[in-house]
């Protein structure tokens, strides 16, 4: 298909850094489609952020990936480093959780900017610091010429939250990650972010992929959601049919236990047990010690992520045996 | 209700007293402002108003919820009401008794205990659980083996097997279990009040489920009273049976569940609550309840502190400090559109009591 922005095939990441080797990502497949927001969705160690980094490749050495992933039609898995530099920015850019440590404390905003579009463009130095200005008022920070000269630490957190994201656009990218970009700011702020992230997709006609842990916030920006437990995508479908309709079990219990549904009922609905160990991960359905709806053969076959039967390809799929 | 004896509580004279129309804690006026650094040795002296007079009760057996941006003073507050920091002025009363006065501090700390965010942080890693959780009754004179055997017990009470949990040591645990420790830990006690500051914020929503689940079943069991500080107000509708919303160090509302969720009469909780995400990807947000960020705490807006960003402002805001008014029996708000007769546009008139 000729509108795929990203083409992420069987992709397995292992680290290397323990005892035993983890394999944090286990045969992820995904595709998002040009100026399309895919939110994945999952609680810590089932892998979104993994999955997300290695389209940049962003792991420690030593890291062992297996499959294929393309951007734009190039093949992230084979780029030099050369090219991956060229990469990183002018056509994928990230924003990181935690803006404070993603930005260097050492240089001011405007700076740190300019250095972005002249790494990638050959533009002047004035050129840059009137496009550093333009993105400025872009993200609507207030009174921008001022801010361009502040550092890091004199600015708050949903400011610096704004200045990551117009850092992230500087070069125009074809595609945006943003790796839990607002978990770390308060309810007021976050809603702010998510709406400014939402309108400037739609202007920059931008791929996303949204990384969450918050049901809320993915059903906010995302067009699609894809469920991930254990390192596996184990349900994707559209954000109003996994909201609505939620099939693999994980799914149903991730959903069943959001307090907003026990008004009036004096206890949540919970899904028992933890995750599995990533180190020692169970043959079969990672999920299967902890479904209801667990039967014989759940704990040996590994389900594929499959699209109901005579579906189209666009509609949801889901990893598990009940619907295979 | 007579006080509870046990083996394992010292001294019968710790108990139930005021009888349960007295509030557990009264705050009054507390206040609590932190220097900070100058700039220049003749500069004037700034402090952060991290919590700037707060009145609150609370009740036996409710569970208050404590919500609001951060630095809005909720931890603060906390950390007040352990006397984790001093106040700088304001009173305590404990069932009816002035905190370091007529009841002792170590006596007042027994009965309310408190359990932090960071679960790895708030636990030694060099004891192992069980040492953990019995640490704090050896201290109060509860010989090594009873206070084991009761760590055992408790261990059993927050769904952790003592013989398969007790002997580890807390980098051995999951983040939700480490959580369950702490509450059993906060509970050794046999508080009366326990302070909730974020105590599940750090945990994946099927973990948090479960927890909150525990924490309403020890409520009842051991007749808890609860602090609920938390910034999911999801979570504070599910949990608590009154609501206090704070912003820049003051209190902006208190009132029940239903008053505050159903009827924020204060433009600041009205515009937290409707910032949280919609579930319904057709129901968006399409724009932002409120702009900015909430201002500085080493220099306040004047009268109003939300008159910055509140939608309502007329020039009274910036120049009267609105008092917290009771609207009803249930729910009292800081805002000057409350208050009758105010010089707010949206004022009652005078001489007609709210309802």
């Amino acid at each position: 298909m000729t509108d795929t922005m990203i083409d992420i095939d069987n992709l397995s990441v292992t680290f290397h850094r323990g005892r035993k080797p983890i394999k944090a990502v286990n045969g992820v497949t995904l595709k998002v489609r040009a100026g399309e927001v895919v939110a994945l969705l999952g609680e810590s160690g089932s892998g979104k952020s993994v999955t997300m980094r290695s389209l940049l490749r962003m792991h420690p050495k030593g890291t062992t990936i297996e499959g294929t992933m393309s951007v734009a039609g190039r093949d992230v898995t084979g780029l030099s480093t050369r090219d991956l530099g060229n990469l990183r920015g002018a056509v994928v850019s990230m924003v990181f959780q935690e803006p404070r440590l993603a930005l260097d404390p050492v240089y001011t905003l405007g700076r740190q900017i300019e250095e972005t579009i002249m790494r990638h463009e050959r533009v002047s130095k004035a050129q840059a610091s009137a496009r550093a200005l333009a993105l400025f008022e872009k993200v609507r920070i207030p009174s921008p010429q001022r801010r361009l000269q502040n550092y890091p630490h004199e600015m708050s957190g949903g400011m610096l939250q704004r200045a990551m994201i117009a850092m992230a656009l500087a070069c125009n990218p074809k595609v945006l990650l943003a790796d839990e970009p607002t978990t770390a700011l308060d309810a007021t702020v976050q809603i702010q972010i998510l709406l400014l992230i939402r309108e400037l997709q739609k202007e920059y006609g931008l791929s996303v992929i949204f990384v969450t842990h918050d049901i809320g916030v993915a059903a906010e920006v995302a067009d699609r959601i894809a469920v991930m437990y254990a390192g596996r995508i184990v349900e994707e479908g559209t954000a109003s049919d996994i909201i609505r309709n939620p099939k693999h079990p994980y799914t149903k219990g991730l959903l069943g236990a959001r307090v907003e549904l026990a008004d009036g009922r004096d206890r949540l609905i919970t899904i028992p047990g933890a995750p599995p160990d990533l180190a020692d991960m169970p043959p079969g359905c990672a999920f299967a010690p902890r479904c209801a709806d667990v039967m014989a053969p759940c704990r040996a076959v590994v389900p594929p992520l499959v699209g109901a039967a005579g579906s189209s390809e666009r509609a949801g799929q889901v990893a598990c045996l009940l619907y295979a | 209700m007579s006080a509870v004896i046990s083996p394992y509580n010292l001294d019968p004279g710790v108990g139930e007293r005021g009888g349960p129309a007295q509030p557990l804690i009264s705050a009054r006026g507390l206040l609590k402002h932190f220097p900070v650094k100058s700039s220049g040795f003749f500069g004037p002296k700034k402090v952060v108003r991290a919590v700037d007079g707060v009145d609150f009760d609370i009740l036996k057996g409710e569970t208050l919820g404590v919500v609001g941006e951060s630095g809005c003073g909720k931890s603060t507050t906390a950390r007040l009401l352990m006397n984790l920091i001093v106040r700088d002025k304001g009173d305590l009363l404990f069932d009816g008794e002035t905190v370091g006065e007529t009841l002792p501090l170590a006596q007042y700390r027994r009965q309310v205990q408190m359990v932090f965010q960071d679960s790895y942080a708030s636990l030694n890693p060099r004891l192992t659980i069980e040492e953990s959780i019995a640490f704090a009754p050896q201290v109060h004179g509860v010989p090594a083996a009873k206070a084991i055997a009761r760590a055992h017990d408790l261990l059993f009470r927050v769904g952790l097997e003592p013989s398969r949990f007790a002997g580890r040591y807390p980098h051995e645990l999951s983040g939700g279990q480490r959580q369950r420790v702490n509450i059993a830990r906060a509970l050794a006690l046999e508080p009366r009040l326990i302070i909730l500051d974020e105590a599940v914020s750090a945990l994946d929503k099927s973990v948090e489920a479960q927890v909150l689940n525990l924490l309403l079943d020890l409520k009842r069991d051991f007749g808890l009273t609860y602090l609920f500080i938390s910034h999911d107000l999801n979570v504070v509708k599910f949990m608590c049976d009154r609501v206090m919303v704070m912003y820049l160090g003051k209190v902006a509302e208190i009132g029940t569940r239903a008053a505050i969720f159903g009827e924020a009469r204060h433009p600041y909780s009205a515009a937290l609550l409707a910032s949280m995400p919609k579930m319904d990807p057709s129901e968006r947000t399409m724009e932002p309840p409120l702009s900015g960020d909430p201002p500085n705490p080493i220099d306040p807006p004047s009268g109003c502190r939300f008159h910055t960003r509140c939608q309502f402002v007329e020039d009274i805001c910036s120049r009267e400090v609105p008092p917290l008014a009771s609207l009803s029996a249930e729910q009292s708000a800081a805002c000057l559109m409350a208050v009758p007769g105010s010089g707010h546009s949206r004022a009652p008139i005078l001489g007609e009591t709210s309802a």
